[in-house]
């Protein structure tokens, strides 16, 4: 155990206690005990920055389960380290903000302690571990925390249905990802992905490769809300705000970027994992910030928001792969920078999706509503949310001198240089990212204007308004101040970031790119003279503010989409479509009629039977074993036969149970014949009771009703009968047929009064040499009396009203 | 009003004990010749079920004060007991010994343990059977 393992630790611990602190202190608000835990964690991390510069950072193992290799390895190293620090930075701020956010006495705080706790160590553990099983525990951990925390509100419906609907898609995702971690082990033989990147050199040819890659890519993608997996984003907004700032824009969201760039330097370089990659990302970049603009929801935009930025980064992630194409020895190419812009970015995006998040919860917790078509007109009432909205949504679109403006440029200099390449045939598909990175970010960008000045400026409606807006309490403003002036900061001075988390970080996702002790060169700078990229943005801001401008004018191009094709619907209906069809499907076959019950198992039967007896030639006859047949055995067999085939012709039950009567005494005359005494005398007591036994049952039935015709006659009850009666005497025939070793008779009838005492041979058996079976017997018949004797006794007086269940509708 | 069956209930009292008696051979042939703890058990109920149909229940059971269910757990009791003993002996769970003994009356006869656990079965059998078909018939 070392300080990183109860870094993890630490906040299931506290978890625990949170409802405690709430039932024993009332008094005191929850979080305030809860803020010191990421607090800690935090500084913690931030000591830990020189440890990771210089070296391969923190590793400590705790064995779990030694015999199937998985251990409870924590790594800390620079990709680690920055997830860390935005886990639990952004995590104290989330604190601090729902301390104000949340009422102490109308609010159920001590479960949303609880759950964001969980959360945060789970979150902790999935970018810490370095083992893939259990980091996949910890990210199941991380999907079943924001289940929980999504429906926070559960007696709302929309809650419930959108934490279900993350629940079903991230799940998916995480049985993908775990059948993935499963292949990689095939291949590589240990699940410690340090030692698979050690290996990653030779898995490229292998078959695995593919599969492996494409189920772990899934499960990214679904967690980061990629395409199409992003449609649980937007319903998760129906969790507290303070959740959504966490949760779903800084960190779970980004477990699918940690996954992609953790997993690439085992994948990197494959041309599968490169268009995947960037063009999921770059899908996804495009939908998410076109879809944004649809709605009028400020969660709503910046859900749409998030995917798209989730797109962009991965785009990055994806581009930068390409890096590792080229191999050891070329640091300096050109699409390392991608992998610097992703990670740039992804810092940054944490920084200002957080803070409008938090400045969206302080206008819908100062006027009662999110909608942008109730509200305007805010900047002078609420002044400080204003100029934090404000730089918040400019560093989302990209205009300096803000941080987002930084990575935008790089991420155009990565998508130019994508569109020059000449392999993984892009020479015919690289113009299109940067024609749809530029639309993207031109979408972006009236968005971002939209969040702002349809919020803040235009006309003061204070009568569509539940409360008077005003500017929000001190403590729910500190967090999102924090968060903007970073904003502002790593605007101006992003080469503090660059030295202390940027390299370290891209050691850690491109580590074959460096020789021992070398290490990248990241300087950020806010002007890199006339280059293209700066025209780009140029352009961005013409077109983006014309047609905000002219937003009126052309919105209603969304109406033109139905409702209908939507990915929403999509899922919708096929979730509706998988209910009824597996209720369809099941209420076929599960038709509660004994009779087509019967028909299943004895069909089963007898195919599978007759399928093995000559798939597998098991099939043969052979007379030799046969002894020869008297005419009584002939006879006894033609009344038998006669009997039994009469049954199901006869139209009255008494004849049927005097038939039935029949074949058992002349099974009895058989046993004599056969010579079997005991056999006799035992099947002539027991036909008599049981023929006894079925008219004491006969008598008591209903009056019978006068059944003229023949009982009916269904063809496949013949077909399955004789089926089963054919399968049957073949099988007989066969066994007989293919006896392979010789019986143990001969030793009981040599032994039997030598060792037993007896000369009643088949006592014997019974009494001595089988006696278990017999001893087992008597059980059952006394089990069989209490049986008849309870059924009898403990009637109940009255027939109790039939469950629900046992009366068909759809027949 | 009642109907008058006398020749059958003389006739049960006299055929029964022949019933038992021959069930009580059954049970003690079991050992050299057919018969044994089931069918010598199915037997005395067959005895017993005579005289319930001759008379009726309630007279069956003043005579035979007896809750065939006990009988059924006697019979169950007696048999793992038997099973049970051979660890006395160091031997595997139902393991079995005979050996010849000189009786007075009897003479040299053979006595086996795997008549003990035939008595088991029987019990069982006669309880089953009567527990049956005594709460069959008592029900109304």
């Amino acid at each position: 155990m070392s300080l990183l393992h109860f870094a993890i630790l630490i906040p299931f611990v506290v978890a625990a206690a949170a409802p405690l602190f709430y039932k024993y202190i009332p008094k005191v608000h929850t979080g305030w005990f809860v803020l010191p835990v990421p607090l800690y964690l935090f500084v913690y991390f931030l000591m830990q920055l020189s440890t990771v510069r210089t070296g391969d950072g923190v590793q400590a193992t705790v064995p779990w389960i030694p015999s199937l290799d998985i251990a409870f390895t924590v790594v800390l190293d620079g990709l680690s380290l920055i997830f860390a620090l935005l886990i639990t930075g952004i995590g104290a701020l989330v604190v601090l903000y729902s301390i104000y956010y949340l009422d102490k006495d109308k609010e159920a705080i001590h479960r949303f302690y609880l759950y964001l706790l969980l959360f945060m160590g789970a979150m902790l553990g999935v970018v810490l571990s370095d083992n893939l099983v259990v980091l996949y525990g910890f990210w199941e951990l991380t999907s079943l925390s924001s289940f929980l925390l999504i429906a926070f509100w559960y007696r709302r419906t929309k809650s419930r249905y959108g934490a279900q609907k993350s629940m079903l898609i991230t799940v998916f995702g995480g049985f993908a990802m775990l059948a993935g971690i499963i292949l990689l082990y095939l291949m590589t033989g240990t699940f410690s992905i340090r030692e698979i990147i050690a290996q990653a050199g030779a898995l490229p040819g292998q078959d695995l490769f593919l599969p492996a890659m494409i189920l772990l890519l899934i499960g990214a993608f679904t967690k980061s809300a990629q395409f199409p997996f992003h449609i649980w984003l937007p319903d998760a907004m129906e969790a507290p705000t303070p959740v959504s700032s966490y949760l779903h824009s800084a960190t779970m969201v980004k477990a699918g970027l940690y996954l992609v760039a953790r997993l690439t330097p085992v994948f990197g370089g494959a041309a599968e994992w490169f268009w995947l990659v960037s063009a999921v990302g770059l899908l996804t970049l495009l939908w998410g910030s076109v879809s944004a603009i649809r709605h009028t929801d400020l969660k709503a935009i910046l859900a749409f928001s998030t995917i798209s930025q989730l797109g962009l980064i991965m785009t990055l992630l994806g581009l930068g792969s390409a890096a590792l194409y080229y191999g050891i020895g070329d640091a300096g190419n050109v699409y390392v920078i991608a992998i610097t812009a992703a990670v740039f970015h992804l810092i940054n995006h944490a920084t200002f999706k957080g803070a409008l998040f938090m400045v969206v919860g302080i206008v819908d917790h100062e006027t009662g509503t999110r909608d942008i078509r109730y509200l305007g007109g805010l900047m002078t009432l609420m002044p400080v949310s204003f100029t934090m909205a404000l730089i918040g949504t400019f560093s989302m679109a990209g205009i300096p001198p803000f941080n987002g403006f930084l990575s935008k440029e790089m991420f155009f200099t990565a998508v130019l240089h994508a569109s020059q390449m000449d392999f993984f045939s892009m020479q015919t598909w690289g113009i299109l990212f940067p024609v749809l990175a530029w639309i993207a970010s031109v979408f972006t960008f009236i968005y971002s204007m939209i969040i702002v000045f349809k919020t803040f400026t235009g006309k003061f409606q204070p009568d569509k308004l539940d409360k008077t807006p005003h500017e929000a309490p001190v403590g729910m403003l500190i967090s999102p101040v924090i968060l903007v002036s970073l904003v502002v900061v790593f605007g101006l001075f992003p080469n503090i970031l660059s030295y202390t988390l940027i390299e370290p970080a891209m050691a850690s996702i491109l580590p074959s790119l460096l020789s021992p002790g070398d290490y990248f060169e990241v300087k950020i700078s806010m002007w890199h003279g006339w280059q293209p990229e700066l025209f780009m943005t140029l352009g961005i801001f013409i077109l983006g503010t014309l047609l905000y401008l002219s937003l009126r004018s052309w919105r209603s191009v969304y109406q033109l989409i139905p409702e209908k094709w939507s990915l929403n619907h999509l899922y919708d209906s096929g979730l509706k479509l998988l209910e009824r069809g597996s209720l369809g499907i099941t209420r076929t076959y599960m038709t509660g009629s004994i009779r087509q019950y019967f028909v299943y198992i004895f069909g089963f039967f007898a195919i599978i039977l007759l399928y093995s007896l000559f798939k597998l030639g098991a099939f043969q006859i052979t007379a030799d074993s046969y002894a020869e047949i008297s005419v009584y055995e002939v006879l006894l067999l033609a009344a038998m036969i006669f009997a039994a085939v009469a049954i199901p012709f006869v139209n009255s039950r008494l004849t049927a149970i005097i038939l039935l009567g029949a074949v058992g005494y002349l099974m009895t005359t058989f046993f004599v014949v056969l010579r079997a005494p005991d056999l006799a005398l035992t099947q002539m007591i027991v036909e008599t009771v049981s023929v006894t036994l079925f008219l004491l049952c006969f008598y008591h039935l209903p009056k019978l009703k006068k059944e003229i015709s023949a009982p009916k006659f269904k063809i496949t009850n013949l077909i399955i009968s004789i089926g089963v009666g054919v399968t049957v005497t073949l099988l007989a025939l066969s066994a007989n047929g293919s006896r392979l070793f010789d019986p143990i008779a001969d030793f009981f009838i040599k032994e039997s009064y030598n060792l037993a005492g007896g000369n009643n041979m088949v006592n014997v058996i019974l009494a001595d040499f089988r006696g278990f079976d017999t001893w087992l017997e008597v059980m059952v018949l006394g089990v069989a009396s209490l049986g008849i004797y309870s059924l009898i006794k403990l009637r109940m007086a009255e027939p109790l009203p039939l469950e629900g269940g046992s009366k068909r509708e759809d027949q | 009003m009642k109907i008058n069956d006398v020749i059958l209930q003389t006739a049960a009292k006299i055929v029964v004990f022949i019933i038992l008696t021959f069930s009580i051979y059954l049970f003690f042939a079991g050992h050299n010749n057919p018969g044994g703890g089931f069918i010598g058990g199915l037997m005395t109920a067959g005895g017993l079920v005579l005289l319930c149909l001759a008379y009726d229940t309630k007279t069956i059971r003043k005579v035979l004060p007896v809750d065939f269910r006990i009988v059924t757990a006697i019979g169950l009791l007696v048999a793992t007991l038997t099973g049970l003993g051979s660890f006395l002996f160091g031997a595997p769970f139902l393991s079995h010994t005979f050996d010849y003994f000189t009786l007075p009356l009897l003479g040299k006869t053979e006595l086996a343990t795997a008549t003990l656990f035939e008595i088991g079965v029987y019990l069982t059998v006669v309880g089953v059977s009567m527990t049956i078909i005594l709460s069959i018939g008592e029900d109304r």
